[in-house]
């Protein structure tokens, strides 16, 4: 069972901003799968090693090549706020 | 009519110069007109694009140019995977007006194989979900029984193909996304070995379980499309180098002898009794045809739903963090400083099923909980692909149904997540295992398509292909078509 | 009750590959923005990254060269964060399966020489830059810089002092120079430091609460910076306070740290393995390929300096702290084969002068074989060795060489038999008292007449003559 509290943690490590009700209804959701991830502590898997990778290659590479990037204007074609060649952002202080 | 035909007989009929790519795509266009407006497949169509290409390839045929391998077929992409000036959603608002500059790995191939793309389509948002209600956009709807969902996460590609709107589609699956709404839809869809089709310019949901494939009308158009996709990609780190075969080549072959397994945990209760009953005569016919039927057991089994509902959400959280809308995407009107323009963009952008997951893995990544669910999962993964392992040393191929059920109502699973994620409990360890399987159409239960899920061994399209190609024509079902 | 400081650095140098490192784009530093981005760095939907062998190779040299072990097997791993210089959301990084491990530097302190622990380098990815315009609203965003590749350094917490810690910079550049992994110029960003420092009571084995310091833009910052903080630690210990875990900002115009706590809490980075990424696996085989490219280490070439070059150990030392230097020394050696007095003039002149200019070893404007030229004008007497350092002075000034500085200003010695005799007559006409002086035995008045016959020549009069031909005349 996770907390309120839990749900506000997640959704800001995550961005996302939620209404109470959504807040109330995304802690019952996340609890009941929640629970029924939490099959897997039946099994034992001391001794066993994490599979991060379904397949078995290694060591893929590509050579230190240069390769003519993209037009500067397809790189902003999809931005809404942008200025100077830049995306812009809100004013960050550091 | 054209729109009928296999896209091995089209390909034919154009080579033959019986026919024109133009009016192929006419066709095609004129069934759309028809019919879409009640199966709503698609989100984006290509009109101009796809006579523009027709046109092309009716001036090669004139000066007798080679054609490629899939010349004039048109086909239909899921709206995950990129196409250069052609709007790509994910079926999420958060991407309602994204538009890549450049073409996922599989676009080329069929463009290089004179494929005509005729549209984009609908999907659940960022390929979460199974039965494509997900989606930000519309819900599209089975063409058996328009009540009913076509399944998902590809819903509209197999919707297309099967209204006849497309004569093949692709496809994407993480978790049975390509398998599961191919089988609610009565038509062919395959799931590859991971690593055999690139990729590249697909719109990543889990990394590590997803893979692009065919969606088609039949096992072999299936073949046409696998030899066109499959092969080592340059830009994908994770796509194997192997000796790439002519699929088409395994089509015909006698299946005496192929030891096919049944796994024990995976006939228990859930499934609906016509599919079951459906899946036993399929077992039969295999028999008929000389396969050899054993139990086996794949003792992880009942643990890969857990396991996916782990690893997926906690990659997913990953891949779509980037979704802000500084570089591309929709952008939140109102914000004063920069948490505000992520929480609101997000919050407004994602629908609730994405955020559902996002939360979930962003949990089980979390600091102090890392260790108990995504290493745990990672480890019962291993368990998951020894089991399959073991069971491919007795069997070469393992059968079992591909959905629980026939289609369900619009509606009727939406309010309860758990219960949908239930549908994908046969298709799901395949993914977590890296193993291909194939649903291909076996009967109808209470007049709905029901599939049957071939599981080969990593790299074993061929059998799979040879075994599901003996079953489609001694069977028939294929041939069947909705009537809209 | 005295304390005792503990520093450990991190250090971020920029690859030298000519690719980033996931995608085919440039590496050049500069250039208009977003003009060298791609939909790889840009983490555009659908693409993933591909690994630049090179980078991998540059992070083993630099792992070698730093005397670590190499981990046969090593992957990266996803560092999930939000901040808009990130376009994927998450850094490719490592985290828990580093490329190398467990090495050392060794530093040289008044006490004699020390081990710093190096106890990781790896691999990751750069993020852009964001440029804060000012009285605007808002920041811009550049990502020519997102994606290439860069090595973390991380050391032990062994450093004792921020002298120590400079220390440890300058030689960990010198020692990155050499392996030509990177170039190391912290004032293009190519190499960055953020350190982590505590205190403690001398004599004690208990860590005290460590505070990151961030933005240190030179190592004499570095320096200054950690001994303010130092203090400022010590300060609050003394009146009984508590050190706050904390990252603070060094500010170098006001000559503080100040606390960058923000309203949130500390970054959770959920780190997990990166899924687009295979792993590296690190034989034998290729790791005997990867040393034998490595470049001779500073220590290398200072046995054999000493050797080669007959060098005392100080001299060899001073003249490969840096590469460029021992290459403008050896070059130079090649022309002129006087490997000590080439070694007097780089250690004394050159050097000097590179640090009063606050310039580097590489932006000498002039070449070895300048060099080698002024000195052998020197040997064959056309200038005397005081003028030879106006003109060395002047090569500095105008990149020009010395064959043409001694032509323009006409600084030739005067070495003509006659000619100096006349001036020197003049001269001890006009000082008869100092002749008078010297013949009663008062030396100093020897020298006074010399400075006066280098005064009439403008200082370029052979000194060896004037000294015979004034002993000459007043012996007389």
């Amino acid at each position: 069972m996770i907390s309120k509290k839990d749900v506000e943690h997640i959704a800001l490590l995550s961005r996302l901003s939620l209404t109470e009700e959504e807040k109330e209804r995304y802690q019952k959701e996340l609890s009941s799968i929640l629970d029924y991830v939490n099959k897997l502590k039946e099994i034992n898997t001391d001794d066993i090693i994490p599979t991060a990778h379904v397949i078995d290659l290694k060591n893929v590479f590509r050579e230190d090549e240069v390769i003519p990037s993209m037009d500067r204007d397809k790189v902003l074609a999809n931005a809404k706020e942008k200025q100077n060649g830049c995306f812009k952002v809100p004013r960050i202080i550091e | 009519m054209l729109y009928e035909l296999t896209a091995k007989e089209i390909k034919a009929l154009i080579e033959k110069k019986e026919v024109s790519a133009k009016e192929v795509v006419e066709s095609y266009f004129q069934r759309i007109e028809e019919v879409e407006n009640k199966v709503e497949a698609y989100l984006t169509l290509c009109r101009e694009e796809a006579f523009k290409k027709a046109e092309e390839i009716d001036e090669k045929v004139k000066r007798g140019e080679n054609l490629g391998e899939l010349a004039g077929v048109p086909v239909a992409i899921k709206d995950n995977m990129c196409t250069e000036g052609i709007r790509t959603t994910c079926a999420s608002r958060i991407l309602e007006d994204f538009i890549p500059p450049y073409d996922a790995t599989v676009v080329e191939r069929l463009k290089r194989a004179d494929a005509i793309i005729i549209g984009k389509t609908n999907m659940d948002e960022f390929a979460m979900g199974s039965s494509t209600e997900n989606s930000a956009f519309k819900k599209t709807r089975n063409p058996w029984d328009l009540e009913t969902v076509p399944g998902g996460s590809s819903g509209g590609s197999a919707a297309s193909v099967s209204a006849g709107e497309a004569c093949m589609a692709l496809g994407s699956d993480t978790g049975g996304s390509i398998r599961q709404p191919a089988s609610l839809c009565g038509i062919v869809g395959l799931k590859p070995t991971y690593g055999l089709v690139s990729r590249y310019g697909l719109v990543a949901f889990a990394s590590s379980l997803d893979q692009i494939g065919p969606m088609t009308k039949d096992v072999s158009d299936c073949a046409l499309m696998l030899n066109v996709i499959a092969g080592k990609d340059e830009r994908d780190m994770t796509s194997v180098l192997f000796d790439k075969p002519d699929y088409t080549s395994f089509l015909g072959m006698s299946i005496k002898g192929v030891r096919i397994g049944i796994p024990k945990e995976f006939y228990k209760e859930g499934i609906e009794e016509g599919v079951k009953q459906r899946i036993m005569e399929a077992l039969k016919t295999l028999e008929d045809l000389g396969a050899k039927i054993e139990e086996i057991s794949l003792s992880y089994a009942d643990y890969a739903l857990a396991t996916y509902y782990i690893i997926a959400p906690a990659e997913a959280s990953s891949n779509l963090a980037r979704y802000d809308g500084i570089r591309y995407g929709y952008l939140t009107e109102n914000y004063t400083d920069l948490r505000e323009l992520y929480m609101k963009t997000r919050s407004e952008g994602f629908g609730r099923e994405v955020k559902r997951r996002i939360m979930l893995g962003t949990y089980v990544l979390s600091s102090g909980y890392y260790d108990a669910y995504y290493k745990k999962a990672l480890k019962v993964r291993t368990l998951i692909k020894k089991d399959f392992d073991k069971a491919f040393g007795k069997v070469d191929l393992i059968v079992t149904p591909t959905s629980p059920t026939v289609a369900f109502k619009i509606g009727e699973k939406a309010e309860d997540p758990l219960k949908m994620y239930l549908a994908d409990i046969f298709t799901v360890p395949v993914n977590i295992a890296g193993v291909p399987a194939i649903s291909i159409p076996c009967g109808f239960s209470d007049g709905l398509p029901v599939g049957l899920q071939i599981i080969g061994k990593p790299l074993d399209e061929p059998n799979i292909l040879k075994v599901s190609y003996a079953y489609e024509q001694a069977s028939g079902y294929y041939r069947l078509k909705p009537n809209i | 009750m005295e304390y005792e400081v503990v520093i450990g650095l991190e250090v971020h140098a920029e690859l030298l590959t000519k690719s980033k490192i996931f995608c085919g784009c440039t590496t050049e530093f500069g250039g208009e923005p977003n003009t060298h981005c791609c939909p790889v760095c840009l983490g555009l939907p659908g693409t993933l990254p591909v690994l630049n062998k090179k980078a991998v190779e540059y992070a083993i040299k630099a792992g070698l060269a730093l005397n670590c072990e190499i981990s046969q097997f090593s992957k990266m791993d996803r560092k999930n964060y939000f901040y808009p210089d990130l376009p994927k959301a998450y850094q490719i990084s490592q985290y828990d399966l580093p490329l190398c491990k467990n090495g050392y530097l060794e530093i040289e302190t008044k006490e004699g020489r020390k081990k710093i622990g190096i106890i990781r380098v790896h691999l990751e990815e750069d993020a852009g830059k964001l440029i804060h315009m000012e009285g605007e609203d808002g920041s811009l965003v550049d990502y020519n810089r997102a994606g290439v590749p860069l090595i973390e350094i991380v050391s032990a917490p062994d450093i004792n002092s921020p002298e120590e810690a400079r220390l440890y910079l300058t030689t960990l550049k010198s020692i990155l120079e050499y392996t030509e992994v990177s170039d190391c110029k912290m004032q293009e960003g190519s190499l960055r430091c953020d350190a982590n420092i505590s205190v403690r009571e001398k004599g004690s084995d208990k860590f005290g609460t460590k505070v990151e310091i961030k933005n240190m833009n030179s190592f004499k910052a570095v320096q200054r910076a950690l001994e303010y903080e130092a203090k400022r630690q010590i300060k609050i210990l003394m009146e009984g306070g508590k050190i706050e875990q904390e990252t603070r900002r060094w500010d170098e115009s006001k000559g503080i740290t100040v606390s960058m706590r923000s309203k949130e809490e500390a970054h959770d980075y959920r780190y997990f393995p990166e899924p687009d990424v295979v792993p590296i696996v690190v034989n034998d085989e290729w790791l005997h390929d990867i040393k034998l490219g490595l470049p001779e280490m500073p220590d290398q070439k200072k046995r054999r300096f000493i050797e080669q070059y007959d060098l005392p150990e100080y001299d060899a030392g001073v003249l490969t702290s840096s590469k460029a230097l021992a290459n403008f020394f050896e070059e130079c050696v090649r022309q002129y084969n006087n490997p000590k007095t080439v070694s007097n003039w780089v250690m004394g002149e050159v050097l000097r002068i590179l640090k009063e200019k606050d310039m580097e070893v590489e932006e000498i404007p002039f070449t070895p074989s300048h060099l080698a030229e002024l000195l052998t004008l020197i040997d064959n007497g056309t200038i005397s060795i005081t003028m030879g350092k106006q003109v060395f002075s002047e090569m500095f000034e105008s990149g020009d060489n010395p064959k043409k500085i001694v032509e323009e200003k006409g600084l030739a010695q005067i070495s003509d038999q006659s000619e100096l005799e006349k001036i020197i007559n003049k001269v001890l006409e006009e000082n008869q008292q100092s002749v008078i002086d010297y013949k009663n035995g008062k030396d100093r008045a020897f020298g006074f007449l010399v400075g006066q016959t280098m005064k009439a020549t403008k200082g370029k009069a052979n000194p060896q003559m004037v000294n015979r031909i004034l002993k000459e005349k007043l012996s007389k």
